[in-house]
């Protein structure tokens, strides 16, 4: 294999490859985490059965989804039906190649050097917004496909959701673009680094609008209405079964990983331990930079993804549903305003600083 | 051009929200609610018909399971029917045992309402936090008469046990600790945003209305009439104890959690004031063995935690009642149902379900 080959094909693809399996391992832990910090916090037991405190539960709940029945409902689409989901899980995974999981170092491995991210596009950001809200269509497909009500309702709020969080989800990073002057991935989590301040704190009004059109857009509590099980009783995946259903989850499930890592990078540093440049607090590597300088990036990386991803949990164990119009008023009323805000507001304060 | 299209969908029998076997056949504007039609029976027994072949004594297992949240309200008001008929009166002992364990079934009852209620409006862990304390009352249900759901607790004249020792103990200590574990469930829902968005003018029962449909227990309090069969036609002890009834102003889901909310509180105050006042003696009257009612017909009313639970007997002097049927409230209840989604979405419809409160069983006898 020629050198150019290993370096265009071989090595993105295995890189894929490691992001793929890891990011599904995680999904199948995370309804793990998910079922465990849920059942904390709602005083009852987690799967404790299978494997030493339910750790294999993942393993058996996928063994199950595979072997499961398979039902295709008789008029529905069934081409499209069957297209939905993998329309749904195909962008999420697609989000993940722009994440860069840590930094600080190149790997070699057999002569050949890459990176600790698939790709650093110089449009990073913009790219992931537009991946991100072409999950959509899958569950709008998926719910029209089935030919049946409540599925349909579920693809209607589907859609209204979507228009509605997409553009205070876009508006809201504006503001870390001002401050870093790239759209990078790698450039805004460097930029945090030499700006000696991580963007959650000049950005907050930013960070509030994008996390909570991050959770309208994975459909998560308070905003799942479009699955709303005690309404539309599971919304537009009533009719999925078996691995069909698996991959609407596996695709909420990445996309809520994707949003947690956005967040990790515009607005907490990515890979960054706290204070990056302060030399005496280097054991917050964990002495792990000896080993190799990227390494504590993936320890601080996994460690602010989760909290974030916590955050999600525990909103799901406290708060009720949004109903559909008080949804909608959210985002046109409140949302897009205050992301339109903390544009020109952003843009008045760069602007005086600069001069 | 465009030309819109009114959809037609069934919610239920089979639905998460719907509290049982309730279907509604809801015509929608999108996802706005212009025609239902409330259609019950799928659990119907005939229960009133099969207690016209039993005798006295072996319909109270019937009575269990009409309303199985609420069962020994259904107990209660069957046997206090009979007792009517009868002019048995009741030993002091048993009728305070009654009230102590009817007002603690209001609790449980009320715990599944709130926990299902919330639960229909996407708030999980209220759900789990109601069943806690559900528990330990069911706990105390099985310590006094063996069941936990379905109680046959008492009997024409009195009571078939007393209650075990240390059962008293167990009581005061819930009564302890319920108030915080209350606040608990307050501290979720009265302030959140969302419920109170959820929860504040929906689904409107005015008082007149309310009246008109026939509407009793919280569902009518809420709307600011002051009737409670505690207070308007006291039974058993009651005109012994001091305890407010709750009311609403605005009629709707919000100011109903709000009444049944304090409905718990002051559940909890005459269960205080029954056990302080608790009298040692028998706990069974002078009742034949086969009971013979003589000949004429009764009707009596609770208030169950649904509202009005009324048993009316006709008796011809033999050991089986010649007539017998009830007023369950969530039947009637389910009257207003239709009213009060008119117009408004899909999501309310749930809402409006889970604050009227009803039980299948209730419904369909």
């Amino acid at each position: 294999m020629s050198d150019a080959l290993v370096r265009n094909l071989a090595i993105p693809l295995a890189q894929v490859l490691v992001v793929l399996g890891v990011a599904s391992g995680a999904v199948a832990y995370m309804t793990l985490i998910e079922r465990k910090i849920l059942a904390f916090m709602q005083l009852r037991l987690s799967p404790r059965r299978v494997g030493p405190h339910g750790i294999l539960q993942p393993i058996a709940d996928g063994i199950k989804l595979l072997i499961k029945e398979d039902i295709t409902p008789t008029r529905a689409d069934k081409l499209l039906f069957t297209l939905a989901p993998i329309l749904t899980v195909l962008p999420a995974f697609t989000a993940l190649s722009l994440i860069p999981f840590s930094g600080g170092g190149k790997f070699t491995l057999f002569g050949y050097e890459f990176f600790p991210w698939i790709a650093d596009v110089n449009v990073g950001v913009v790219f992931l917004l537009a991946i991100s809200s072409l999950g959509i269509y899958g569950i709008m497909l998926g719910g029209w496909a089935s030919n049946s009500k409540y599925p349909m309702l579920g693809a209607l709020r589907s859609a209204a959701q979507m228009v509605s969080y997409e553009v205070p989800f876009g508006f809201s990073i504006i503001g870390v673009l001002m401050l870093s002057g790239t759209a990078s991935m790698v450039g805004i989590v460097e930029a945090q680094r030499q700006a000696h301040l991580w963007y959650f704190a000049p950005q907050c009004l930013g960070l509030f609008v994008f996390f909570v059109s991050g959770v309208a857009e994975t459909n998560r509590l308070p905003f799942d209405l479009p699955e709303a099980e005690a309404e539309l009783v599971a919304g537009f995946h009533t009719e999925y079964t078996g691995m069909k259903f698996a991959f609407f989850m596996l695709a909420e499930y990445v996309s809520m990983m994707v949003i947690a890592s956005i967040v990790t990078t515009l607005f907490f540093g990515g890979w960054l331990r706290p204070f990056p440049n302060v030399a005496a607090l280097g054991w917050l590597n964990f002495g792990l930079d000896h080993l190799h300088p990227a390494l504590p990036g993936f320890v601080w990386f996994g460690l602010k993804t989760f909290l974030v991803l916590f955050v999600y949990l525990w909103l799901r164990g406290t708060f009720p549903r949004y109903r559909y119009d008080q949804l909608m008023n959210l985002g046109w009323f409140w949302m897009i305003p205050l992301s339109i805000a903390n544009v020109v507001l952003t843009g008045a304060v760069v602007l005086l600083v600069a001069r | 051009m465009f030309r819109t299209e009114m959809m037609d969908i069934n919610m239920g029998p089979q639905h998460p929200s719907t509290h049982g076997v309730l279907r509604l056949k809801l015509v929608l504007d999108g996802e706005t609610v212009t025609d239902t039609d409330v259609m019950i029976g799928y659990l119907h027994r005939g229960v009133e018909k099969l207690c016209e072949s039993k005798n006295y004594h072996m319909i109270e297992p019937y009575t269990d399971r009409l309303d199985y949240v609420a069962a020994m309200y259904e107990n209660l008001g069957y046997v206090e029917a009979v007792e009517k008929l009868m002019g048995v009166t009741v030993p002091e002992r048993a009728e305070y045992i009654r009230v102590i364990t009817a007002e603690l079934q209001r609790i449980a009852s009320h715990l599944v309402w709130l926990g299902t209620h919330a639960l229909d409006i996407g708030a999980m862990t209220v759900f789990f936090y109601c069943f806690r304390e559900r528990e330990i009352l069911l706990d105390l249900f099985e310590a006094f008469c063996g069941a936990r759901l379905t109680y046959n607790a008492y009997r024409i004249g009195g009571l078939p046990w007393d209650v075990p020792p240390g059962w008293t103990d167990r009581v005061r200590h819930f009564v302890k600790i319920f108030p915080e574990r209350q606040k608990e469930y307050a501290t979720l829902l009265t302030k959140n945003r969302i419920w109170i968005g959820r929860t504040k003018g929906v689904g409107i029962l005015k008082a007149e209305d309310a009246i008109d449909f026939g509407v009793t227990g919280p569902c009518l309090r809420a709307a600011g009439v002051d009737y409670d069969l505690r207070k308007v036609h006291p039974y058993s002890v009651y005109p012994r104890f001091n305890f407010d009834v709750p009311l609403g102003e605005n009629s709707d889901t919000y100011d109903r959690y709000l009444v049944r909310m304090e409905e718990m509180r002051q559940s909890l105050r005459i269960v205080e004031q029954a056990l302080e006042q608790l009298p040692a003696g028998d706990i069974m009257g002078k009742v034949p063995k086969r009971i013979k009612p003589p000949v004429g017909e009764v009707y009596h009313v609770v208030e169950g935690p649904r509202g009005e639970l009324g048993f009316y007997i006709v008796s011809q002097g033999e050991d089986k009642p010649y007539r017998m049927r009830f007023r369950s409230p969530s039947f009637v209840n389910l009257q207003a149902l239709p009213h009060m989604i008119q117009g408004s979405l899909v999501a309310d419809v749930v809402a409006v379900i889970g604050t009227l409160d009803i039980v299948l069983g209730d419904v369909d006898r």
